[in-house]
């Protein structure tokens, strides 16, 4: 930011007498000056950041003080009437709808980006990219109630029958709310949310292998599957872990559309047909009433800054890798 | 002469542009054909088609036949990958494989089921890095990075590589463009060394490689032949004018 600018000769001879060191020309400083402003706005979403952390901090500072941390994050009941604050039921909450959502994700779209990166004619992808970019510009109050009308009755009339007749010896898919409003709801909902997102960004992440490794490779005689799965995927493997970690990201704080279909009741879940009332519904549910309880308010905001903190620790991870693979150089 | 590969009535086109306009030439068997011409002009085009490589790119269009002892590669009955095993390409640039220097010469005998033990792998890759030119630099260091070797090293891992699962017929792309003067001799010797036992197409830009390699020559302009033939004749006494110019450097 601070490098001077060469200045130019005829300035330069006019100003010698009068100054042992060479001022800068006038519109040097203007440029100067110009820099630093715009410096400093880029900087503001930084500071933004740092804000949000510090003033949830602030906020979140007497529950903080008041329960021990651990007691808080594994606290299982949640009853601010009676004094107990435990987030366990909701960050548990979460982690299933989010593990759910990008289990059902992940397969489907990287199957759809190998397609659209190695296989697929240039005319087919030119036209799936906008209609991908489309699928993520839907709202999530709109996937919210599709999932309301279309997902909830499906899991309730089609897949938790299913699941009662096959599989119910297997914990995770026993069904004991048969209300159809469940993880599973919220997953289906969230993966259908997250793909573009997964789709895109390993997409780009493919197209960041050079042809000529797969040319040297076919000219051998490989086939193309054999191409991708012995050249290119392992080229892209960490690029591929990093996009499904900002999916997850993205799928963790979703909060409209999985608070339509997820039922919303604070327990510890034992099964994907189970409800479950994640981190973000709490507090978009909550926050504003009942504030007369003490250290509801406080709690609500703990709430928030765990939600934060775990998203900021996804976000940065996998936008370091991602970074670094997309601005990686070949010999 | 005994003809190797027999290209009859070949277009290419590239959407709406023609590339290759109705090409007949016949190359000898182990011999080295060398493909010259102008930039722009469907030498490589012509190349690659002799390994099905044009299909590669979207919107190509492709008419005629490419016979390759007798049997035309482009046959819908034909499986691609046999065609590019017997028709090994050395590109214009470079590109080992990301793996070690091993890895690479074993790659496509891997792919390709070629050997029955670790035992049998090791002394073949051996034998191909010696045809390449390569053992004696690389045996203490085969397991290192292929990207570790200089650039006409890589090169020769390449021959190497596609030497390794026997193909018939050797297509180069240019291949001492983008090497030193030094390795350039190098791959020029090895292709000299190997033409009594495969078929060998090169691409150059160069008219002095030409002169060095060829045994039989084609000239190409305008992504058409315009004279094809031993190179003693072609160039002691072309035929055509467009072939004259351009080994006198007109153009």
């Amino acid at each position: 930011m601070n490098d001077t600018h060469p200045v130019p000769p005829e300035i330069n001879e006019k100003i010698e007498g009068r100054s042992p060191r060479p001022s800068i020309a006038p519109r040097a400083r203007q440029d100067q000056r110009a820099r630093r402003v715009f410096f400093i706005i880029t900087l503001l979403p930084v500071f933004l950041i740092l804000a949000v952390t510090i003033a949830l901090l602030v906020r979140a500072w007497p529950i903080l003080q008041a329960y021990p941390l651990g007691d808080l994050l594994f606290g299982q009941v949640w009853k601010p009437s009676d004094k107990l604050f435990g987030f366990g039921p909701f960050i548990l909450g979460t982690l299933w709808v989010t593990v759910v959502g990008v289990l059902l994700s992940v397969p489907p779209c990287l199957l759809a980006s190998i397609y659209l990166a190695e296989y697929a004619h240039s005319a087919t992808r030119s036209f799936t990219k906008p209609v991908l970019d489309l699928l993520a510009a839907i709202p999530p109050v709109v996937y919210g109630v599709w999932g309301l009308l279309a997902i909830v009755p499906f899991v309730e009339k089609v897949l938790a029958p299913f699941a009662k007749r096959w599989l119910g010896s297997v914990s995770i898919f026993s069904v004991n709310q048969p209300t159809g409003f469940s993880i599973l709801s919220g997953g289906i909902v969230l993966a259908v949310m997250i793909a573009p997102l997964i789709i895109s960004v390993v997409y780009e992440i493919f197209a960041t292998v050079p042809n000529d490794l797969r040319h040297a490779s076919l000219a051998v005689g490989a086939t193309q599957w054999q191409t991708i799965r012995n050249i290119v995927l392992p080229q892209v493997t960490p690029g591929i872990i990093a996009a499904i970690v900002l999916g997850a990201s993205r799928a963790f704080g979703e909060t409209i559309a999985v608070l339509i279909v997820v039922g919303n009741v604070p327990q510890i879940p034992t099964s994907i047909f189970d409800s479950a009332y994640p981190l973000p519904a709490l507090i978009a549910n909550n926050y504003g009433d009942m504030m007369s309880i003490p250290l509801y308010d406080s709690a609500l905001l703990g709430a928030a800054l765990v939600l934060l903190v775990i998203i900021l620790i996804f976000n940065i991870l996998s936008t370091l890798v991602l970074q670094r693979m997309l601005r990686r150089k070949w010999a | 002469m005994d003809t190797h590969i027999q290209v009859k009535d070949l277009n290419v086109y590239y959407g709406k542009q023609q590339a290759l306009k109705d090409v007949n030439i016949e190359v000898p068997k182990k011999q080295i054909t060398v493909i010259m011409g102008p930039s722009g002009c469907g030498k490589t085009t012509l190349l690659k088609s002799l390994n099905r490589f044009l299909e590669l790119t979207d919107g190509t269009r492709i008419t005629g036949e490419v016979l390759v002892d007798g049997q035309n590669i482009y046959d819908r009955e034909v499986d691609v990958t046999e065609v590019r095993k017997i028709v090994g390409l050395l590109a214009q640039r470079p590109a080992p494989l990301p793996m070690s220097i091993y890895d690479n010469v074993a790659y496509g005998m891997h792919i390709h089921k070629m050997r029955n033990d670790r035992k049998e792998y090791k002394a073949a890759v051996r034998h191909y890095l010696e045809i390449a030119g390569l053992w004696e630099e690389v045996q203490k260091r085969l397991h290192d990075p292929a990207s570790s070797l200089s650039i006409g090293q890589q090169q020769r891992l390449c021959l190497a590589r596609g030497l390794a699962v026997e193909p018939e017929i050797i297509l180069g792309d240019e291949p001492t463009s983008a090497l030193d003067p030094i390795s350039s001799q190098n791959i020029e010797a090895r292709l000299l060394d190997l033409k009594q036992q495969y078929t060998t197409v090169i691409v150059t830009q160069t008219l002095r490689q030409a002169k060095r390699l060829a045994d039989h020559v084609i000239y190409m302009y305008m992504g058409e032949v315009i004279e094809s033939g031993p190179a003693k004749e072609v160039f002691t006494n072309p035929k055509h004018e467009r072939t004259r110019q351009y080994l006198e450097g007109l153009f």
